[in-house]
């Protein structure tokens, strides 16, 4: 029997020839990440097991990102934390104000993953590594400390779910209106434990920032990771920053996977999941008028360059709805210095928004844009659980960034179709 | 071990957002997370919460972020067993890393109600609802799981396998 994408990786990263769905394996890692909020307990842990040093240094990066600047006093303790145990043990790959950025834009930006790598990371949002190829899954603090005291990790080879995704996508559809559709069709436990591949002939139409929103919305169908094979757009994104040798897998022709789902991506609609979860997905002519008192444009899944630019290419020349508040946060330092010089603040500032330092931010109800009581937002992000920005009785509609951009120029939700 | 308790019921779904929203996540106190465990489903957990207590719930419980700091809420508050239809995948891998027992019984999630008094056997896995009299049966933990779990979590289990390697050297 053949191998999927994913189960190549384990197989290499384990030493084995071939490993099989359900088989348990101990593999070595390429990298264990961790942020702000998930390190301080791994360090906690780590200390506990009186482990004198890391084993791979270089192999740890830690991403002051969720609550940064510090947005209060406990929250620049965890730093502190974190910042100390750094310096300690040596990890260079620890990202602080003035470097850091979003942790999973930041990483691949700074080429400390890529095609081929086998990546936990203590945070649920690691799956968007499989962009470019890498098995990449999330895991809890204390496998981030046991990763790396060792530089291993124990895991259940998954079954896998492909995804054939066909033809080119319609007007004003993106990677996150393919992967709330996915999700809104197989629900969020519909890939529960499994790998997501994704295949077809449209993955060359999809930018290497597509692919990281969709990857990273993965883990809101409860996968264990989501991946897409290496082609030139993922050559054309590593050259240059990743370090390590390209390992591109493919699966096997009889790979075997549990289901087959294909994607007519030029048949998609713009696509908005309601509260309170990724799986309630619409589209425009289920919308109603929904009226919006906040638009948040950034996070690991939005946040890229790209995400930017269609943000921009909406609010250029509009104005944002009065009484709506507008946050962009580019996810990292560079895409903030590429968005001033490429003069999407500009637009942004003069249409009535605001531009945020990098920061995880509102996205998890942390700081930089708190919702009342009974107010909504649309957002970019990925999670509308119940109280997930702000007051138990907010609302957080999860959308690309075409519509959360034509929204806060409409003041509720809408496509950029709308408001021309 | 056997652990017996008072039932919390919840349905599917319930998000580690509602388990320990993340305004609280500036702390890893395990007293302070427990003080606001649920808190965003049910406001009268923590207040009716004791020692031994279990939570049933139906599919894909502790699904979204990857905080630990969720099932360490859960069993600092007090909660022995989470029994659930499915568990969320980092969930359930957090809980064996910190030892919090959990199980999958969607038998014994479809008769056991809120309130009832439900023991259960955990290297077994068998699940006794002492309200009814009615009993389940558990896929128990393989033996290098349970092993996490005994010795009290993953960090715990390392060290133990490591003084014996030493006293093998």
């Amino acid at each position: 029997m053949g191998m999927t994408m994913s189960q190549k990786i384990l197989a290499a990263h384990a030493g084995l020839q071939s490993v099989k769905a359900g088989q348990l394996i101990e593999a070595s890692l390429d990298m264990v990440l961790g942020n702000d909020i998930t390190s301080p307990v791994a360090v906690k842990e780590f200390e506990k097991a009186g482990c004198p040093r890391i084993c791979c240094p270089e192999k740890v990066s830690m991403v002051m990102d969720h609550f940064t600047p510090n947005k209060d006093i406990k929250a620049a303790e965890q730093v502190k934390t974190v910042r100390n145990f750094a310096a300690k043990y040596g990890v260079e790959n620890f990202f602080d104000v003035g470097r850091m950025g979003i942790e999973h834009a930041l990483l691949p930006e700074q080429g400390l993953v890529g095609a081929g790598d086998l990546v936990i990371g203590a945070d649920s949002h690691t799956c968007t590594y499989g962009a470019l190829g890498a098995f990449s899954t999330g895991v809890g603090s204390t496998d981030m400390a046991a990763g790396m005291m060792s530089d291993r990790c124990w895991f259940k080879v998954p079954a896998a779910i492909r995804f054939v995704l066909k033809n080119k996508p319609a007007k004003y559809i993106c990677g996150k209106d393919v992967i709330l559709h996915i999700i809104g069709m197989i629900g969020v436990d519909g890939a529960l434990y499994k790998s997501m591949e994704f295949t077809g002939d449209g993955v060359q139409y999809l930018s290497i920032d597509d692919r990281f929103t969709i990857c990273n919305m993965a883990i809101e169908a409860g996968a264990k990771n989501g991946i897409f094979p290496v082609d030139e757009v993922t050559r054309a994104y590593l050259n240059g920053r990743f370090g390590r040798e390209i390992r591109a897998y493919e699966a096997d022709p009889d790979a075997e996977y549990e289901r087959t789902i294909e994607v007519d991506m030029s048949a998609l609609s713009p696509t908005v999941a309601f509260p309170h979860l990724p799986e309630n997905t619409k589209t425009p002519e289920a919308w109603g008028e929904v009226k919006i008192d906040q638009a948040v444009i950034g996070s690991c899944t939005n946040g890229h360059i790209s995400d930017l630019r269609i943000a921009a290419e909406v609010l250029k020349g509009r104005h944002v709805a009065p009484g709506v508040r507008c946050i962009v946060i580019p996810a990292t330092n560079t895409i903030w210095k590429q968005a001033m010089h490429e003069g999407l603040f500009d637009i942004f500032i003069d249409a009535g928004a605001v531009v945020s330092t990098p920061t995880c931010g509102p996205c998890l109800g942390g700081h930089m844009g708190i919702l009342a009581a009974g107010e909504r937002a649309v957002a970019t992000t990925n999670r509308n659980f119940v109280g997930r920005m702000g007051h138990v009785d907010s609302e957080v509609y999860l959308a690309s960034p075409y519509v959360a951009a034509a929204s806060a120029v409409a003041g509720r939700l809408a496509t950029p179709d709308e408001i021309e | 071990m056997t652990v017996r308790g008072t039932v919390f019921r919840y349905k599917s779904d319930v998000d580690t957002d509602v388990i320990i929203p993340a305004r609280y996540l500036n702390t890893t106190s395990e007293a302070e997370l427990a003080s606001h465990c649920m808190e965003d489903i049910d406001r009268d957990f923590v207040k009716k919460v004791q020692k031994g207590d279990i939570i049933v719930a139906e599919d894909n419980f502790g699904c979204g972020s990857s905080r630990e700091h969720a099932p360490i809420a859960i069993k600092a508050s007090g909660i022995s067993l989470v029994i659930a239809n499915s568990f969320a995948r980092i969930f359930y891998r957090n809980a064996i890393n910190i030892g919090l027992p959990i199980l999958e019984c969607p038998e014994a999630v479809q008769n056991i109600k809120a309130g009832d008094v439900v023991s259960c056997d955990l290297a077994k896995g068998e699940i006794v609802n002492q309200t009814t009299g009615q009993k389940f049966q558990a896929e128990p933990f393989p033996a290098f799981i349970q092993n996490i779990i005994d010795k009290g979590g993953l960090i715990a289990s390392l060290k133990a396998a490591e003084k014996q390697e030493d006293a093998h050297a």
